[in-house]
């Protein structure tokens, strides 16, 4: 009789976790947002066809970075899962927080129990209604559950996001250029992202009992464009105030890069010079 | 999550039942008073459908409800309006509108109306035993085809046959006054304006004739429902809108007959 070899669970859950980032790191990455209307969510994703952001119930919308096929299968059990809940009691009973508890639960087992962890990472998204605030929940590979303030970054390079997106974030401010914004920290100095490299969605108060409506083609190519020539005038204006330091950011990559950091100009710059360089 | 060979799909109905949910028939033994939905119309016109259903529901020969709701939206492009007993057939939209819902999110795209009409046809046969037992449930569907650019009108029976019909139908048991009145106004192509004019007149017809089918009620402000569905979706016609409908009816009902309106009898 053969014995096992031993591995310490350390080792195992290492081992394991190592082996999931490098799955989601592989794929690219997706950014959520606040905006004066509701929740935006963009995702670089260059395919029309294949989603990464989709509608779970009324008010909430699911996301999900690495693996497609299991970020849709988690989907798929999340819309499964509302409108059992939404029909069995209410509609109001269908809330982001239970959703959320059920995916961490998932997810934990199967890291902990299953031959592979799922390589994803996957938001759940809540538009609030009545005065309660909007609520992004970041779910890991293997279960840990965050709540996210005012946006959340999902996918391998997501601290670098993070940072940009935390040097150009605004309160309230309108789809136009949160849209622009999202896009320029998604695609960072060096690249400039299209309306086809972008998949993007909104959770918004205007659109009635089903909140989650997808901005696609054209829709999104005159946002962008008119979110560019906002923050580039802004950014023009910002030049004419503080001359010091500020033409050099607000020219860069197509003026996009600008775009990304304006009315942060101090520490945008800063911060621009060691991940620039 | 389920197994690959036991997965429902985009069916909600078939989730519902392998979950385990309570969705079998309840039998229903002797004669108890249950609710009635009655008299709901659907015709065609220039831009799609328009269908309108009455508002009061009746058990045996008192009224239950006098502001009862029977048509319904099935999802953006689409109505579904009932006749019969009106629990089961309340819960039967409500299924079906999940169901439309729930298939459109799990697949990414929106069901044909040709599929939401078959997806309808199996819930009413799946009811066929209850049916059979007095609780009859009897659909209109009803939507616009995005795909043909047209509106289309389905009608049941109970055993779930599903017949697509050209211009106009009613059900209920004031659907035969409300279908005649309809086949008399009918023409091709009418405007919004004339299809909403002619579904009211049909319903005030048909209350006039049939006990079972609620009228304008003036002292409470109630009128039937009416909804339009067109290329830009489905929309309720507003109260304002269907109470004005039947002040230009009533008045002209008045002027043709100075002395009462005919069937009325003589007075004294």
């Amino acid at each position: 009789m053969s014995m096992p070899f031993y591995v310490a669970p350390e080792q195992v859950m290492k081992d394991r976790a190592e082996y999931a980032q490098k799955g989601i790191a592989r794929g690219r990455s997706l950014v959520a947002s606040t905006y004066d209307q509701g929740l935006l969510i963009v995702a670089e994703n260059p395919s029309r066809s294949l989603h990464k952001i989709s509608e779970i119930y009324d008010r909430i919308a699911f996301a999900g970075v690495g693996k497609y096929n299991e970020y849709d299968q988690l989907r798929v059990a999340g819309v499964r899962h509302a409108d059992t809940k939404g029909f069995t009691f209410s509609r109001e009973d269908v809330d982001a927080r239970s959703l959320a508890n059920v995916y961490a639960q998932f997810l934990g087992n199967v890291f902990t129990h299953e031959m592979k962890p799922f390589e994803v990472e996957i938001l759940v998204a809540e538009l609030g209604a009545d005065g309660r605030p909007d609520q992004l929940y970041h779910i890991a590979y293997e279960g840990t559950i965050t709540d996210e303030d005012h946006f959340a970054v999902l996918g391998g390079d997501a601290e670098t996001i993070n940072q940009r997106v935390t040097a150009a974030w605004r309160e309230g401010w309108d789809l136009a250029s949160a849209l622009t914004a999202m896009a320029g920290a998604l695609g960072g100095p060096d690249r400039v992202l299209r309306d086809g490299d972008l998949e993007v969605a909104v959770l918004s108060r205007q659109n009635g009992r089903r909140t989650f409506r997808r901005i696609a083609d054209e829709e999104l190519a005159t946002l962008l464009a008119s979110g560019v020539d906002a923050s580039e005038a802004l950014a023009a204006s910002d030049a004419g105030e503080d001359a010091a330091g500020q033409g050099g950011a607000g020219t860069d990559a197509a003026g996009r890069n600008g775009s990304g950091r304006d009315g942060d100009s101090g520490t945008g710059a800063a911060e621009d010079t060691p991940e620039g360089a | 999550m389920f197994s690959p060979g036991d997965d429902p799909g985009p069916d909600f109905a078939a989730l519902l039942r392998r979950s385990g949910s309570p969705a079998g028939p309840i039998v229903a033994e002797g004669a108890a008073p249950f609710r009635h939905a009655t008299t709901v119309v659907a015709l065609r016109f220039a831009d799609g459908v328009v269908m309108a259903g009455d508002r009061r529901a009746t058990e045996g020969y008192s009224i239950a409800h006098r502001a009862m709701e029977k048509v319904f939206p099935a999802d953006r492009w689409s109505a579904v309006a009932i006749a019969g007993a009106a629990g089961p057939a309340v819960e039967m939209v409500r299924l079906f509108q999940v169901q439309l819902e729930h298939y459109e999110k799990v697949e990414g795209v929106s069901l044909s109306l040709e599929g939401k009409a078959n997806q309808l046809a199996q819930m009413v046969r799946e009811h066929l035993p209850l049916a059979m037992q007095g609780l009859a449930v009897v659909p209109l569907f009803a939507g616009f085809d995005r795909r043909r650019g047209i509106g289309r009108i389905f009608t049941y029976d109970v055993t779930g046959g599903h017949y697509e019909e050209a211009d106009f139908q009613a059900t209920g048991s004031g659907g035969r006054d409300a279908r005649t009145t309809i086949k008399l106004g009918y023409r091709e192509g009418l405007s919004r304006a004339e299809a909403v004019e002619l579904a009211v007149e049909a319903l005030y017809e048909a209350a006039d004739e049939d006990a079972g089918t609620g009228g304008p009620d003036l002292v409470r402000g109630i009128f039937p429902l009416v909804a339009v569905v067109t290329a830009d979706g489905y929309q309720q016609a507003g109260e304002p809108e269907v109470a004005e409908r039947f002040a230009t009816l009533i008045e002209r009902k008045r002027s043709e007959r100075p002395g009462g309106v005919s069937g009325g009898g003589e007075p004294g």
